[in-house]
């Protein structure tokens, strides 16, 4: 992941009494313009994404073969009825983007949801059992990181045959060493700090350390890191979409829709250009959000 | 030679090490390449036959002569004793040694990505260098806009795009290949750009170069981004440090304290994220080799895996993997020289 | 770093110091990689149109026709009986040289004799060098059906058959029977090496091998001593494109002269184009949807034949094969012997569909599956497309189908066991009869098989009865009437949805000079020429 080191926003000189941490917090991110931007960028495609039955012009799947490739409405040939034109078998293209950001953000919430959810027990559990538990399962992250992310996902994908939910396991396969090395190093921190060996000597469990303790304590690290791993996973299943293997026509996830159209390309630039759009946007609103998350939430990079 | 001889005995254990752990991992991939393929649904030998299909009596035949009719534990000890030997089986498809196919494509994918990562270098560092002096000028924000538009780039439209706009609107690069067929190159190192120079038809390394562009382009997108953005914050810390403010109390020039001072230090987190950026760099090399039909070893192990081509998978895989730890391991151990060298010069 | 195999191609010092532009080049966008370069273990056109160039057959095909004319034998006998065949070969045909051999005689019976054995006789050191599976050998039936080999003089081989066949002259003429040097190959077999005949390949046609680099370029040169004359062009060269789009670009801009299997999408271009021809030639293929008949709902005819008339086959062909089709109505194509011209295809009706569905018991409509090929054949150009405008139109009669897909030999060995409800398929046929469509695909036989051709599962005796008869009966009149019969059946029972023939479709470049289509899909350019430069 990218590192950046933000200046330390105009925010107002302390005072006595040091102020709600939310507050501290929103005070630091709405100074990054960036990061709001992106936040609002988000919650637009969560409100299509929300209403797309409502607002999309068509239905994503119904096909008219005689308006076929219609182009954009401001060029020549195009109607305002199909704004961003349509595919090669007539299907409306904005209404497909509009669904399709449902799938897109289903799949980045819910691959980062299982590779967190994963990737922190198995972190907790190599960074508090350390020995052989600790090398075999960073051993394994070690060999998921040292092959190319996409030649794996493809292979999973190739063992447990494409679609949607085969694509994000296989994501959330590849990007989960990132959340146990993560984990890991927050337990080791933790672990060595005060109130971790007061808790242990007044008799706490181990699982109650772990999931009492230590896990709250490195919450901000991991929610950086899922902000930006939401735009890795939907990189990702948009590109493994591309390859074919991701969802499956005629859903409309984008990355399935480019490969869809591909043969178009040199023929109708626009059933290839919205998708991949959709897709450049979504990614960079998730990295502003994250970028801001990081800078607001991560004392360590604060300056 | 005056290094106290405690440093270099640290050094080689230092290296020793690194080097131990990269046993279990690199037996971890021949586990992982040699089972996960084999999970894969789809016969091989039936691959192998085509649409034709084949006889049983001669099925079990080929099964035996490629040994599928032993047990999985046994296979995959053989592969192993195999691949320890340096023999890495033959190509389903080619009966071409996986070897050999290997070397002959890597080398496309190497050019690939020297570009790429010099396209990078050459616009990142100094991107992100003028943006750390200039911090919060409208130059500052638009490299890092853009810099984090690059890093969310979906690299596979990327290229149809710009194949759309440089190739087919305004004709100004080719749309895919190495080089203009009409050239005869003798392959002597593989890599077209000194092929071409060694031969005797100057056109032709022109040619390699205008083929070669928009790949680059695509490729180094993201790692330029990265490589910009790390290098400005680098920049930031260490114009923050106590030397440079000496230095420039000194009152050495500006671009005397960014150039000898600030940038070498600078440097060292910039060289590290670039070894890191090498499995990403594969990653993003199966994509681009797919769009612009660049003969490379990702398009041939995407290939492999459609095909069912056992042999290939595997020992590219290998390959690949051995090809990202020794990156990685010579980045730690050039981190690990570097390291204490710093240490002396703060 | 050691240069490899595949880099080492054969070098001809005398093209080196050639300037390339100075010399006839024709660059085909070829689709992929060849396999290798041995033609008895090739499947895929792809590696047949490398080796083709290279190799020669003892018989050929004339070009652009099915017509069987002399290759390497000059002229040759057949025994009253049809089983014994006396080859006389032809003594100017040389073989071509590369760095690591140099022939020192020309072609003879031995040569010939070695073609056969390497591909029959097991114990031949040959047989398992590359690969052992001489698929196309054993599919036409050569282990059962040869008898003996023999070398009668230099000059002159025998071979004799366990019984008559017909079509073997044709058989040698396909291109798994290309002749090895069989010099060459005991040269290398004592060096150590039998596998470098396959990888550097010596042959005796019209064009020698200099470079191949894999998934990027094979590179011939004319070979001038070829024994009927030096090819007009003097440079070959296939350019490996495997995206349609990419190798119209490229036919576009000239960087290549031909190429195969255009994107129906690019079609409309390509006709426009003032520099390029677009020719045409009917396949003989079919493309449908079978209805698994042995499953409910599909064993109801009233069901199958709601399904065809609520399928709009029309828009369907226009989107998809976008005029690289015609629509199909009878399971062979109009350009076969006995294609039934008075059956008229079920009409696109909706309403009525829907109206049989209910009658058939399903009123509300029904769930189903439909299957779609992962890849592109020649018969259906992009299946999945196919596949989601059927059921945006099969959702108008109240049918839920939900488009399945698999790796491509696991849904062919799905289908054929019949685990569908609706699949697509498609069929090229290989010697252009009907019963090659008729009772291949539709007949009882291969119903039965979980290996046969039939995904329907559709045995109907009426049906059955006519093409098993067929077959026997010599008559051709008498046989179409027969098939023409079971065409009728066919439509009435609708085990299909019978979608359309692809058309065989190749760009061409003005400025090539009597390129010529083949009924096999081959590419052939020895006869070729270009214009200027």
């Amino acid at each position: 992941m990218t590192t950046e080191t933000m200046e330390a926003p105009a925010v107002p000189v302390p005072t006595a009494t040091p102020p709600h941490p939310l507050r501290e917090f929103w005070g630091y991110f709405s100074a990054n313009h960036g990061a709001v931007a992106g936040l609002v960028i988000i919650a637009v495609v969560l409100l299509v994404a929300l209403l797309a039955p409502v607002i999309a012009p068509h239905d994503p799947n119904i096909t008219d073969t005689a308006i076929a490739l219609k182009p954009p409405f401001w060029q020549e040939g195009g109607s305002i009825a199909y704004p961003l034109g349509t595919d090669p078998i007539g299907r409306d293209i904005l209404s497909r983007v509009m669904h399709g950001a449902r799938l897109s953000l289903l799949i980045g919430i819910a691959v980062v949801a299982l590779s967190i959810a994963i990737g922190t027990v198995l972190g907790l559990v190599a960074g508090f059992f350390r020995g052989l538990t600790e090398i075999f399962i960073m051993r394994l992250m070690d060999i998921i990181l040292t092959l190319p992310s996409l030649l794996l996902a493809i292979v999973i994908v190739a063992v447990l045959g494409p679609g949607l939910m085969n694509a994000m396991l296989a994501v959330a396969l590849v990007i989960l060493p990132h959340y146990v090395r993560l984990a890991r190093a927050a337990v080791i921190t933790e672990t060595s700090k005060d109130y971790v060996t007061a808790a242990r000597v007044s008799g706490a469990g181990t699982t109650r350390l772990m999931f009492k303790e230590v896990l709250p304590n490195c919450t901000a690290p991991l929610i950086v890191q899922a902000s930006l791993g939401i735009s890795t996973a939907i990189l990702d299943a948009a590109a493994l979409g591309f390859l074919g293997l991701g969802a499956q026509p005629p859903s409309p996830e984008w990355g399935t829709m480019l490969a869809d159209a591909r043969e178009f390309v040199l023929r109708a630039w626009w059933v290839v250009t919205f998708p991949g759009l959709a897709i450049l946007i979504t990614v960079l609103a998730f990295n502003l959000l994250g970028d801001g998350l990081r800078d607001a939430l991560d004392p360590k990079l604060k300056r | 030679m005056a290094a106290p001889p405690f440093s270099v005995l640290a050094m080689l254990r230092f290296i020793l090490t690194r080097v131990s752990l990269i046993i279990p991992t690199f037996i971890g991939i021949t586990l992982l390449a040699f089972f996960l393929i084999r999970l894969v649904p789809g016969d091989p030998i039936e691959t192998l036959a085509g649409e034709r299909g084949i006889d049983p009596a001669r099925h079990e035949q080929l099964r035996k002569e490629y040994g599928f009719d032993k047990p999985v534990i046994v296979q995959y000890g053989i592969y192993l004793a195999r691949v320890l030997q340096g023999d890495l089986g033959k190509s389903m498809i080619t009966q071409e040694p996986v070897l050999n196919e290997f070397s002959s494509l890597f080398p496309a994918t190497i050019e690939l990505a020297t570009c790429a990562i010099l396209f990078a270098l050459l616009l990142g560092l100094p991107a992100g260098i003028i943006a750390a002096i200039r911090r919060n000028s409208i130059f500052d924000h638009g490299v890092m806009g853009i810099s984090l538009a690059g890093y969310s780039m979906p690299i596979f439209w990327w290229g149809l795009i710009l194949i759309l706009l440089f190739s087919v609107q305004f004709d100004l690069t080719p749309v895919s290949g190495r080089i203009d067929v009409l050239y005869y190159i003798e392959p002597i190192t593989g890599f077209l750009l000194i092929d071409t120079l060694l031969s005797d038809e100057p056109e032709a390394f022109w040619s390699a170069v205008r083929h070669l562009i928009l790949p680059t382009i695509v490729l180094g997108t993201v790692p330029l981004a990265v490589i910009a953005r790390m290098t400005r914050s680098a920049m930031l810390e260490v114009l923050g440090e106590d030397y440079i403010r000496t230095a420039k109390a000194k009152g050495l020039s500006r671009f005397r304290i960014v150039a000898l001072h600030a940038l070498r230090n600078a440097l060292i987190p910039v060289v590290t994220v670039i070894g890191l950026q090498i499995g990403v760099l594969f990653t993003g090399a199966i994509l681009t080799e797919t769009i612009f039909s660049w003969p490379g070893v990702g398009k041939w192990l995407i290939d492999a895996i459609f095909r069912r081509d056992y042999p290939v998978l595997q020992g590219g895989a290998l390959l690949l993997g051995v090809v990202v730890m020794s990156v990685n391991l010579l980045v730690d151990l050039a981190y690990g020289l570097i390291n204490p060298r710093i240490r002396h010069t703060r | 770093m050691k240069k490899s195999a595949l880099f080492a191609a054969i070098c001809v010092p005398a093209f080196l110091a050639a300037a390339p532009l100075a010399a006839k080049t024709l660059v085909y966008c070829s689709e992929g990689s060849p396999e290798n370069f041995y033609p008895g273990i090739n499947t895929t056109g792809t590696s047949f149109d490398v080796n083709e160039h290279i190799y020669d057959n003892i018989v050929d095909f004339e070009r652009g026709g099915t017509q069987v004319v002399p290759g390497l034998a000059e002229k040759w006998d057949i025994s009253a009986d049809g089983t014994v065949y006396t080859f006389h070969i032809r003594k100017n045909a040389k073989f071509h040289s590369n760095k690591n051999f140099k022939p020192t005689r020309n072609v003879n019976a031995d040569d010939i004799v070695f073609m056969i054995e390497r591909q029959w006789k097991e114990d031949n050191p040959f047989f398992k060098v590359t690969s052992p599976n001489h698929s196309y050998f054993t599919d036409m039936g050569m282990p059962a059906l040869l008898k003996s080999v023999e070398k009668v003089d230099d000059y002159t081989v025998r071979i004799t058959l366990n019984k008559p066949e017909a079509p073997f002259l044709s058989n040698l003429a396909m291109q798994f029977a290309g002749v090895q040097s069989k010099e060459y190959a005991d040269a290398m077999l004592k060096a150590g090496t039998p596998e470098k005949i396959d990888q550097e390949p010596i042959g005796s046609g019209p064009f020698t091998l200099v470079q191949y680099q894999k998934d990027a370029i094979v590179r011939f040169k004319a070979f001038p001593e070829y024994w009927g004359g030096k090819a007009k062009i003097d440079d070959l060269v296939f350019s490996i494109t495997p995206d349609a789009s990419v190798r119209w670009a490229k036919l576009q801009k000239g960087e290549c002269h031909v190429m195969p299997y255009p994107n129906p999408a690019d079609l409309e271009a390509i006709k426009k184009d003032p520099n390029v021809t677009l020719m045409e030639q009917a396949g003989l293929n079919v493309g449908y949807l079978a209805y698994q008949t042995t499953k409910k709902p599909f064993d109801d005819v009233r069901v199958r034949k709601a399904f065809n008339m609520a399928m709009n086959k029309k828009a369907i062909v226009d989107a998809v094969f976008l005029g690289s089709g015609v629509p199909a109505t009878n399971p062979i194509p109009p350009s076969m012997w006995s294609f039934n011209k008075s059956i008229k295809d079920d009409e696109y009706n909706p309403e009525a569909a829907k109206k049989l569905l209910a009658e058939a018991g399903y009123p509300n409509g029904l769930e189903t599956d439909l299957w779609a090929m992962p890849v592109q054949r020649p018969y259906n150009p992009n299946a999945r497309r196919i596949a989601e405008l059927m059921q945006a139109d099969l959702a108008k009669i109240g049918v839920k189908a939900e488009i399945k897909s698999f790796e491509w030999g696991e849904y062919r060995k799905r289908a054929q066991a019949g685990e569908h409800q609706m699949a697509q398929l498609g069929w090229t046929g290989d010697n252009g009869d009907p019963d090659n469509f008729l009772h291949t695909l539709l007949g009882c036989a291969s119903a039965q098989s979980n290996s046969g051709s039939n995904i329907a599962k559709w045995c109907h005796k009426p049906f059955d009865d006519l093409v098993t008869k067929a077959k026997v009966v010599t008559n051709q009149a008498e046989r179409t009437k027969l098939y023409e019969e079971a065409q009728k059946i066919f439509k009435e029972q609708a085990p299909w949805f019978t979608v359309a023939h692809a058309v065989q479709l190749k760009p061409v470049r003005k400025e090539v000079v009597d390129f010529k289509l083949s009924p096999f899909g081959r590419h052939t350019f020895y006869g070729v020429d270009i214009k200027g430069k």
